[in-house]
């Protein structure tokens, strides 16, 4: 049998030497100019980041004093610091992640372990993948008519349910593609053993994903805190100190974007700090999770 | 060609068991492996009865009236070509097909008195008397400890003593125990291939079943892991009935009590496994065996 086989001709022209190494330098060639693309790209990119991370630095870096950890916003020339902006941000952007982080959790453990491909699943897929990328004052808008004018006036609740909005399909996203990256013969162990599929999904499903979830959960905390145009329409900012979420609330991007339009040169100075400000806070963030990630394992 | 004759082999098949089993006291008819001893040694009664069980994929028919014994406290190897059925058979034993819509099963599979198949059977409860351990090792992402004490406490309320006791039970038959006793607060995901595999046999016989069943268990392991995998498997069955897919024959020729070859959905022959690996009765389970096809 293997005789017949060895005695049929190759079918193609015979090997030639000469044209094995023409067709390798010609690969070579071929992944020198690729390798050159893609370097010539990371630079690029890189310089950017790095160009606009100095920018920030060399900016804000100056304004940095206790003053503006300590002092509320005040009129120009009067020393004031971001003390209001700052804790409005903090109060906003957790309660946000707060409210939205369990609504996310859920809705893409429910994609991932529930849905499958159901017509219903695809429709809250597609549904949650427009929220993802929708222009975010249009969120600020909805949120406008839902909460305040309604309620008779700006407050801190409608900024933060506007910026929950926004965490939700950043949640739905990571957690769904978590999900989807544990194999399903782990899932079948757990059911193996006579599990529920509600506890395989919380003892064993949600732990193998945490780390991925957890990513998730940040880069929304991320995304949100950076946010100016749903606050505008919905806690307003606030000049004054306050921390009623009746009441229109201050926070670090509202008051950048005011300041940073503003003429005076101190405000201007705020505006880079309250900037560099927000960089560190996610940051810090992103550091602390990664070691407590780190130390569970 | 297969569906002419296919009905009348399962049909031989399904009864080559018992004729087996009745006519037990006779010569072996070679050695193989010195194998030769078991065929004389007569199997135990059925623990689970499968009687005429077809499966679907969608409608794809994956398995053709198939009717087996598994003997109590024996290994039923099973072995056959990719995609004979196999496997599908392993997963009707657990119900495991029963998170996919689109899988269904037809006939009787009693395990005391109960058809395994019935829809209106309590799956957990199943589970529990019918252990499952795959071709990869899955271990939980959680310590040692946890591993064990999860499938546990789906089934019991321990106290923290009885708990320590029975993981250390668990750990112990499934020949890990000195390997991992002082870091069962580690991770399982730091344990080697090899370890992690026992630590899911472990995490098997802790609940306690009646029944183990191993889907291809050693083909993602080194030999030396393999080795330890088969003398705990000859060692299982003093208390479990064990039914084992496998792709090597020489393993089903050192496990198995009972081998049955399965082919396109059939089965085709089961017999002790002496007899099967020298005197197979079918032409295709020689052919197979002898490498001539799979």
């Amino acid at each position: 049998m293997s005789a017949t086989t060895a005695s049929t001709p190759v079918p193609g022209r015979a090997k030639d030497p000469r044209a094995s190494a023409a067709l390798g330098r010609r690969r070579a060639r071929t992944d020198a100019v690729i390798r050159f693309l893609c370097m010539v790209a990371t630079i690029l990119g890189l310089l950017f980041l790095v160009s606009i991370l100095a920018t920030l630095l060399v900016k804000g870096a100056g304004g940095i004093s206790l003053r503006v950890f300590t002092e509320v916003t005040r009129p120009p020339g009067s020393e004031g610091g971001l003390l209001n902006a700052i804790i409005g941000s903090l109060i906003q952007v957790s309660l946000a992640t707060l409210l939205g982080t369990p609504i996310g959790l859920l809705v893409g453990t429910y994609l991932a372990e529930y849905a499958g491909n159901s017509h219903f699943g695809n429709v809250v897929r597609f549904v949650s993948d427009v929220l993802l990328s929708a222009p975010s004052i249009l969120i600020g808008l909805f949120v406008y008519q839902l909460l305040v004018l309604p309620f008779g006036g700006f407050s801190g609740w409608a900024g933060v349910v506007a910026l929950a909005i926004i965490v939700i399909p950043v949640v739905v996203r990571t957690t769904e593609d978590m999900l989807r990256l544990i194999p399903n013969t782990l899932r079948e162990a757990v059911i193996g053993l006579g599990a529920p599929k509600w506890k395989m999904i919380v003892l064993v499903c949600w732990r193998a994903a945490v780390s991925g979830i957890i990513t998730g959960v940040l880069l929304a905390v991320a995304r949100v805190a950076g946010e100016t145009a749903p606050l505008l329409f919905t806690s307003l900012g606030n000049l004054n100190w306050s921390v009623d979420l009746a009441r229109p609330m201050s926070s670090l991007p509202i008051t950048i974007y005011s300041y940073a339009g503003s003429p005076y040169e101190d405000w201007i100075t705020l505006a880079w700090t309250g900037a560099l400000v927000i960089t560190l806070g996610v940051l810090g963030l992103n550091i602390l999770a990664r070691a407590v990630l780190r130390a569970r394992r | 060609m297969a569906d002419d004759t296919g009905t009348d082999t399962a049909m031989h098949a399904g009864t080559a068991a018992s004729r087996a089993a009745a006519d037990a006291p006779r010569e072996g008819s070679g050695s193989f492996g010195g194998m030769a001893a078991r065929s004389t040694a007569s199997m135990n009664p059925a623990r689970i009865a499968i009687r005429g069980l077809d499966f679907y994929y969608g409608e794809n028919k994956a398995l053709k009236g198939i009717t087996l014994d598994l003997p109590d406290r024996q290994v039923t190897g099973m072995i056959g070509p990719s995609g004979c059925g196999k496997s599908t058979l392993l997963r009707v034993l657990n119900r495991m097909y029963s998170l996919y819509p689109g899988q269904r099963a037809e006939g009787e599979v009693m395990l005391d008195g109960q058809n395994i198949i019935d829809p209106e059977l309590d799956l957990n409860g199943l589970r529990a008397k019918v252990g499952m351990v795959f071709q990869k090792p899955t271990p939980f992402p959680m310590t040692i400890h946890e591993n064990i004490a999860f499938g546990i406490r789906l089934h019991e309320r321990l106290g923290r003593a009885e708990m320590e006791e029975r993981v250390e039970w668990a750990l112990t038959r499934a020949a890990l125990w000195p390997e991992v006793k002082d870091r069962l607060h580690s991770s399982a995901m730091g344990l080697s291939g090899g370890q992690q595999q026992r630590l899911c046999i472990a995490r098997s016989i802790a609940v306690r079943p009646d029944v183990i069943l191993f889907d291809e268990p050693t083909s993602a392991l080194d030999p030396i892991s393999t080795l330890k995998i088969e003398e705990l498997i000859d060692e299982l069955k003093q208390d479990f009935t064990i039914a084992i897919v496998t792709h090597n024959m020489q393993q089903a020729a050192r496990c198995a009590d009972q081998v049955a070859f399965f082919y396109l959905g059939e089965l085709v022959e089961v017999a002790p496994a002496a007899d099967l690996f020298t005197a197979p009765r079918q032409k295709r389970t020689q052919e197979y065996i002898t490498g001539r096809f799979g």
